[in-house]
């Protein structure tokens, strides 16, 4: 439906945001030298965990897309969004696991004088994986793992409930700002604490591991599988992207603006502020929860320390970073802080010697990030994405000293000026 | 000092001829001859085989033999390792032995360390010691020895020292030793008399008690055994099968005791079927079609039709053998009479015992409550009063730990170094919610998320600051001796005094709050900004200076509550992240704005917290999941808290 | 440093340039430890004790006249980048061998990685066990080499009737936990009086646990605490037992995840003869441990101590020298033909040898806390063989690893198959 209404608009979605052009340009750009230079199909000059995390930061800026939208456009700081990219996770993780696990499954059995009944083998499997949780039974919670459509149809169905019964809940009580930030962390934090559990039936602290080996494909090199899922992070990047700006283009867009400038006064004419609040908070948990199902199968194993309340943070990090209110903010911001982080904390940084002290970047780069983050707070409130301003030398509107309103961070001028 | 110079001059002189003559000296004592009889058992040092060495030295009753087990108990026994006698050793200066006869005591010199092999009692060796002990120690001078007999005796008590016992209560003067006496002696009648009156008048004796250690002796008296029979005899209590009793463990116990045929596993049936394979079949049917449970089982029951396997015992069969027997329990501890005096005396206990649990768990979540009333506490001003949402609050808390824990290096006297602690954490942490409120804050009053995003950047930053400068590892903060240990009530309600003091630490604290809020200068000043800024700063107040300084107090408190939180727990960097969700929950369930609040959140957090674990006693995870959901739902129907703030208060 | 350093590279250079090259040189051996993080205050010991071996390694001459060079990364405690990191050692870096990890989760995360690249990992720490993987050797103690051990203790020296487990929720805990579940029923010991209890990461509220154990005495049986809980937590933990008063006479507790670098967080006056279970203990008194000991606190410092993961990567860095000695190669496939039946003397006394399994048979230890914070050893077994699959679970009970012969570290003894070849993660 997105596709159509996008087509029938197109002309004039594409002027009015010529970012988006550029964007995709660029995205399509970026994913072909990336293939070329990599070891699957092109020159091997990148080495396949360099494309691994190439493929799951396209995947950590589909997640700030997503954050952006319902931050910087809905004014709703959910520290929660990192839990829906791990549910995602786990969604297509179990079938991984299970489907994997068959097949070793069904070679052993195979052997045996009888052929294994239905119970054998399923028997089996949950020997091998819950085995090292000391357990050997299926719990409920895996009872579709052996279908790919429906732990597929879980990655965008789990989180999306989940972001529908507690939006709901919070937003029927009117539950706003900073309170509502503080319960989402609590869900967040709930939903971790549950996992870590072994009798959550996840594999508790251990999580789900092995996950890069795809079934089926275990004679597929690495290095193909990394181009692969590159590929469809990227697909679903500029996907996210081309959505994500259409429907904060139209008057969709500009209700949920207002509503992040002003929820009161967008109820009193007459809108439905619940609703809306409701449709972006699980929409957007539904694109965490598919970016997550495309980064797990990449980073190769899920635990529950993934989605620690710390997680969905960074993400608000990332976006405020990156420059709140505008898309490719997010993409930046998210792209930027975590290969930085990479770059820092895999010890590659050089260490910086004070005569007296050594700084070493492993030690201090969180302290760095932590700061910066204050910096950026106090100082840029537009983020990187606010150096592009400068380029397209936009000004914001002289209000004669009146207040920005209570979230200068987003673009709310520029968007009045368009 | 002469002693060593002695020692010197000793080993100097003598130190070859003397080890041997004094080898050959000791090894003629009857002490040392008895020794070596058992030598063997005593180098083993497993308390499976010392018995019988143990029992002999006992048995000799010279003093000699109370000194060995006296000393070979504290670890101070060794032996050489050529000769293999026995001596007293203590560890002398440059890997030397100071070694004494183990007849008598008297030195004998020194000599190198790894020529000897210290004897290592364990535990359950030592304790058997301290049993053989008792009868020399029963009636010694010294009253702490006397003690040292009773608490041996009471971990592991003997039939023989039924007897010693008595005897050693007429001559007892210490009337608390006494009365502990009196007390073991009926401990040991009810487990070890022979005359079932005696026993059962001790357990009369006791009513009421709830100790553990009467429990310890009446429990195995009520122990009973499931038996099975086709007639029901007499004083037998029946089981029901179905309803006290499964099937399944019902029928195990008639196939235990050959009375039924066991039922076909699914692995005896596999097993079964793979003997039969002929060539592709399995009885006239093709093997590949045997991947279901039923196609198995119907291959499996022509096999047996034609003698090839086992019967199937079928459900009816099972039904059948079940109701030919009578199932029933005896008891196996004790004559009937006192099994049935204990068991009443047990039933008396169970209803008081359920009580006293309460009880405990009530104090556990009070506990409970106080700590996470300490957090919050300082969140209920920043975050309660200025509304200011202080995600480093955690990390203040933290900050307020290590300093004690700085304080404790520098200053070794724990009392002292607590003392001192708790201003110093105060400062620290006020200098830092001081600057943290001037640099960061002050100018995010109107932006409440990006202050949430800021103070988080703070806190992180501090964490791995901490991490720097201390480590990931776990800092010890001891708490003063005068904090060791736990107020008892009785065995089942106690609590530890260092949570005692944090619960009056955390009462402390109200009462403070609550005084510097309404009565004081400061207090009505902090109102009035919260409430108007602008009608407030008319008023001539500075809002500026009593932001700063009621944000500089929460943190302060903070750091108290820091210091205590380490004394309990631990302290490491991340301490402060376990308690900052809990404490926004706390004054966020109990109403922002209202300390009142703050305080029945956290009575009602802690408290449910614990409830959830009684629920659920192996994991305690769950309990703080379902915890936090509780709480998600509660504010969805009271989104203001338990104490909501009414009118204009609540608006701003 | 540095001229120990030109020294030994010196050497190194006299020694390649005689020896006939068999090996590209420098042979380069990843260090796969976590820097930061929860895990660094544990792992780093780690990192410093195989950079200690390289040194003292090369100052020997080398392997196969090549001189060694430590790759050291920094997976952060960080699961998933632990298989980048493994990934990026062996692909960018091409090590020929790596020591590394430390939580089992980690493990389980570079196994596909390794597996699929066929790289080798000596890892070091007590584990779970139910794993056997061609490119792992496990150094560190199996649950029948610590726990089982210690149980026997348990119910033989301090005749304990009734077992409390409590453990952190992780994998360790949970699967040792089962093991020795299912083993103390062999026992004869009854479900009821089996108490297990799980807690987070960091628990610090211990008064109801605590007060549940000692009420387990109510029946008069003697009650024992086996503890699997980890890190911070035990802090907490024994803070409570010595606050309500329970002696080890009474209670004892018997601990596999507290060593000296953990006693150190404590004061251990009101824990002493508590127990802890290990395969090496900082006070073995032997000479070799002594010589460790002193180059261990010469190079970092008189206050450090040692503990059992150091002495695994002891072991484990000494046998992949020989056996590359003896391969002739630093070739994966060569080097673990040769470790098979390696045998190195362990700091503790005794031999430790390389099985099949990829498990080493070693001595069990049993300390009880003193008051300094080291333990008095007061049992010694003999070197007991490490079992990748446990006996006393009924589903591992028909496994086995025998990568010699069999060459199946997953191999059904009933059926006579190979359950996979790779592992399980």
């Amino acid at each position: 439906m997105a596709a159509i209404a996008l087509s029938a608009s197109r002309r004039s979605f594409v002027m009015r945001y010529p970012s988006v052009v550029i964007f995709i340009g660029v995205l399509a750009l970026f994913t072909l030298g990336v293939t070329i230079l990599a070891e699957g199909f092109g020159i091997g000059v990148i080495s396949t965990s360099f494309v691994k995390t190439l493929g799951k930061t396209l995947c950590l800026c589909l997640v700030a897309l997503a954050m952006d939208l319902v931050w910087g456009y809905c004014g709703i700081l959910s520290l929660g969004h990192m839990a829906f990219f791990g549910i995602g996770g786990y969604a297509i993780g179990m079938w991984l696991m299970y489907a994997r696990t068959e097949i070793i499954v069904r070679e052993s059995l195979a052997a045996a004088p009888l052929p294994p009944t239905p119970q054998e083998i399923s028997d089996g499997i949950a020997g091998q994986i819950f085995g090292v949780v000391g357990a050997s039974e299926f719990p409920p919670i895996w009872a579709f793992a052996h279908s790919l459509p429906l732990q597929l149809a879980a990655v965008v169905l789990v989180p999306g409930l989940i972001a529908l019964v507690f939006g709901w809940l919070a937003f029927r009580s009117r539950v706003t700002g900073v309170y509502l930030s503080i319960l989402t962390q609590a869900m967040t934090l709930a939903l971790s604490l549950y996992l870590f559990q072994n009798d959550s039936g996840l594999r508790g602290n251990n999580g789900l591991s092995g996950l890069q080996n795809l079934p089926g494909l275990s004679d597929v090199p690495q290095s193909t599988i990394s181009i692969l899922f590159f590929w469809a992070s990227a697909l679903a990047l500029g996907l996210g992207y081309v959505i994500c700006a259409w429907m904060v283009s139209g008057k969709f867009g500009s209700v949920i603006r207002a509503i992040r400038d002003d929820e009161a006064r967008v109820r009193f004419l007459g809108y439905s502020v619940e609703a809306y609040k409701l449709f972006i908070f699980t929409f957007t948990a539904v694109i965490a929860g598919i970016a997550g199902a495309l980064y797990y199968p990449q980073a190769g194993i899920i635990n529950p320390a993934e989605i620690a309340p710390i997680a969905s943070i960074y993400l608000a990090v990332w976006v405020a970073i990156g420059g709140r209110g505008r898309l490719y903010g997010a993409v930046i911001g998210a792209a930027f802080v975590s290969l930085l982080s990479t770059w820092f904390t895999g010890g590659q940084a050089p260490d910086i010697n004070l005569g007296f002290y050594t700084v070493q970047w492993v030690d201090w780069w969180t302290i760095l990030l932590g700061l910066s983050f204050v910096a950026v707070t106090l100082f840029a409130p537009r983020g990187i994405g606010g150096l592009f301003d400068l380029i397209s030398e936009r000004r914001h509107p002289d209000r004669n000293g009146a207040s920005l309103g209570p979230d200068p961070g987003a673009l709310r001028e520029k968007e009045a000026d368009q | 000092m002469f002693v060593v110079i002695r020692r010197i001059a000793t080993c100097l002189l003598l130190c070859a001829a003397l080890t041997s003559t004094a080898v050959a000296k000791e090894a003629d004592a009857p002490i040392q001859t008895l020794l070596q009889s058992h030598g063997a058992e005593i180098k083993k040092s497993s308390r499976k085989s010392i018995g019988p060495a143990i029992d002999a030295l006992a048995a000799s009753g010279t003093p000699d033999a109370q000194t060995v087990l006296e000393r070979w108990q504290a670890k101070e026994m060794w032996f050489h390792k050529d000769s293999g006698l026995f001596v007293f050793g203590q560890e002398a200066d440059g890997g030397d032995l100071a070694l004494f006869d183990v007849a008598g005591g008297g030195e004998i010199g020194t000599a190198p360390k790894k020529d000897y092999k210290q004897l290592k009692p364990n535990s359950g060796i030592r304790g058997m010691i301290a049993a053989a002990l008792v009868q020399f120690q029963l009636n010694a001078p010294d009253p702490a020895t006397r003690a040292i007999a009773l608490d041996a005796i009471e971990r592991d008590a003997e039939v023989s020292h039924l007897a010693a016992l008595r005897a050693s209560i007429g001559p007892e003067r210490d009337l608390t030793l006494k009365a502990r006496k009196e007390r073991i002696e009926r401990l040991l009648t009810i487990r070890f008399a022979e005359d079932d009156a005696e026993r059962i008048a001790a357990i009369r004796g006791f009513s009421g008690d709830l100790s553990v250690d009467l429990r310890a002796a009446l429990n195995p008296l009520v122990q009973t055994k499931l038996e099975v029979a086709t007639d029901l005899p007499a004083d037998a209590k029946v089981v029901r099968v179905g309803k006290e009793l499964a099937h399944d463990e019902a029928y195990a116990l008639l196939v235990e005791r050959d009375l039924a045929p066991p039922r076909t596993d699914p692995q005896t049936l596999r097993e079964t079927l793979i003997a039969n394979i002929e060539g592709e079949e399995v009885a006239g049917v093709k093997v590949a079609t045997l991947d279901t449970d039923d196609a198995r089982a119907a291959v499996y029951a022509t096999l047996a039709a034609s003698g090839n396997a086992q019967p199937l015992v079928t459900d009816a069969d099972v039904t059948g053998a079940l109701e030919r027997y009578v199932f029933f329990e005896v008891f196996t501890g004790a004559p009937v009479p006192v099994a049935l005096a204990a068991q009443a005396a047990l039933h008396d206990i169970e209803a008081k015992l359920a009580l006293s649990q309460t009880v405990d768990l009530a104090l556990d979540g009070l506990s409970l409550a106080s700590i996470y009333f300490l957090a919050a506490i300082g969140l209920a001003i920043t975050f309660g009063v200025m509304g200011v949402i202080n995600m480093a609050h955690g990390e203040f808390i933290m900050m307020g730990a290590y300093t004690g824990y700085v304080v404790q290096l520098f200053v070794p006297d724990y009392t002292l170094s607590i003392l001192l602690a708790i201003p110093l954490a105060f400062a620290v942490t006020f200098g830092a919610g001081v600057a943290m409120e001037r640099l960061v804050i002050r100018w995010l009053y109107h932006r409440p998320l990006e202050t949430l995003l800021a103070t988080f950047g703070v806190s992180i930053a501090l964490q791995q600051l901490a991490k720097n400068i201390f480590g990931t590892q776990a800092r010890p903060l001891t708490a003063p001796g005068w904090l060791d240990g736990s107020l008892v009530f009785n065995d089942v309600i106690a609590i530890s005094y260092i949570r005692i003091a944090i619960f009056v630490l955390a009462m402390i604290f109200l009462a403070v709050f609550l005084f510097v809020m309404n009565r004081t200068r400061l207090g009505l000043e902090v109102r009035a900004v919260t409430q108007n800024p602008r009608m407030a700063s008319s008023m001539g107040i500075n809002p500026d200076r009593i932001n700063m300084l009621t944000f500089g107090f929460g943190s302060g408190i903070a750091g108290i509550a820091g210091v205590a939180i380490g004394l309990y727990a631990k302290v490491t960097s991340e301490m402060g992240a376990d308690y900052i969700v809990q404490s926004f929950m706390t004054v966020v369930v109990g109403g922002v704005g209202n300390i009142w609040g703050t305080l029945l959140g956290a009575t009602l957090v802690g408290t449910l917290q614990k409830g959830i674990e009684w629920l659920n006693p192996s994991n305690t995870l769950a309990a703080q999941t379902y915890m936090i959901l509780f709480i998600i739902l509660f504010i969805q129907f009271r989104p203001r808290g338990i104490i909501a703030l009414k009118g204009r208060a609540a608006e701003a | 440093m540095s001229p120990k350093f030109m020294k030994t590279s010196a050497a190194a250079l006299l020694i390649a340039s005689a020896a006939p090259a068999l090996a590209d040189c420098p042979i380069k051996v990843g260090v796969l430890h976590s820097l930061s993080g929860t895990m660094a205050i544990s792992e780093t010991t780690l990192k410093d004790t195989m950079e200690m071996l390289i040194d003292q390694q090369n100052a020997a001459g080398g392997v196969l006249g090549c001189e060694l060079e430590a790759v050291v990364v920094d997976p952060a405690s960080d699961w998933p980048l632990f298989a980048e990191k493994a990934r990026e050692l062996l692909t960018i870096h091409e090590v020929d061998v790596i020591f590394g990890n430390w939580t089992s989760v980690s493990r389980k995360s570079v196994l596909p990685v390794i597996e699929e690249l066929n790289g080798l990992l000596f890892y070091p720490v007590q584990y779970e066990g139910e794993e056997s993987s061609k490119n792992v050797f496990y150094t560190g103690a199996s649950p029948n080499q610590q726990a089982i051990p210690a149980t026997d203790y348990f119910l033989e020296e301090l005749e304990v009737e009734k077992f409390a487990l409590l453990g952190t929720d992780y994998v360790y805990p949970r699967t040792t936990n089962n093991i020795l579940e299912s083993y103390l029923k062999q026992k004869g010991i009854p479900e009821e009086d089996i108490f297990v209890n799980y807690t987070p990461f960091g628990h610090s509220d211990w008064s109801k646990i605590v007060a549940d154990v000692v009420a387990l005495g109510a029946d008069g049986k003697k009650v024992g605490v086996i503890s699997t809980i980890n890190g911070d937590a035990n802090v907490g933990f024994y803070k409570e037992l010595a606050a309500a008063g329970i002696s080890a006479d009474d209670i004892p507790v018997v601990a596999f995840s507290v060593g000296e670098e953990e006693l150190s967080g404590l004061d251990t006056t009101n824990l002493v003869g508590h127990l802890a279970a290990w395969n090496y203990f900082q006070s073995a008194d032997t000479e070799a441990n002594s010589e460790w000991i002193a180059a261990w606190k010469d190079r970092m410092g008189e206050d450090r101590v040692t503990n059992d993961p150091m002495e695994a990567h002891y072991i484990g860095f000494n046998m992949w020298v020989n056996a590359a000695e003896a391969a002739g190669t630093t070739d994966v496939d060569a080097v673990r033909t040769a470790m098979y039946g390696q045998e190195f003397p362990n700091l503790t006394g005794g031999t430790a040898v390389m099985l099949p399994n990829h498990h080493l048979a070693k001595p069990v230890l049993i300390g009880e806390i003193q008051e300094d914070g080291q333990f008095d050893i007061i049992s010694q077994t003999t070197e007991v063989p490490g079992d990748a699959w446990t006996d006393f679970l009924p589903e591992s009970a028909v496994l086995t690893s025998d990568w010699k012969d069999l060459g199946c570290g997953m191999y059904n003894t009933q059926t006579s198959t190979c359950v996979q070849i790779k592992s399980n993660y």
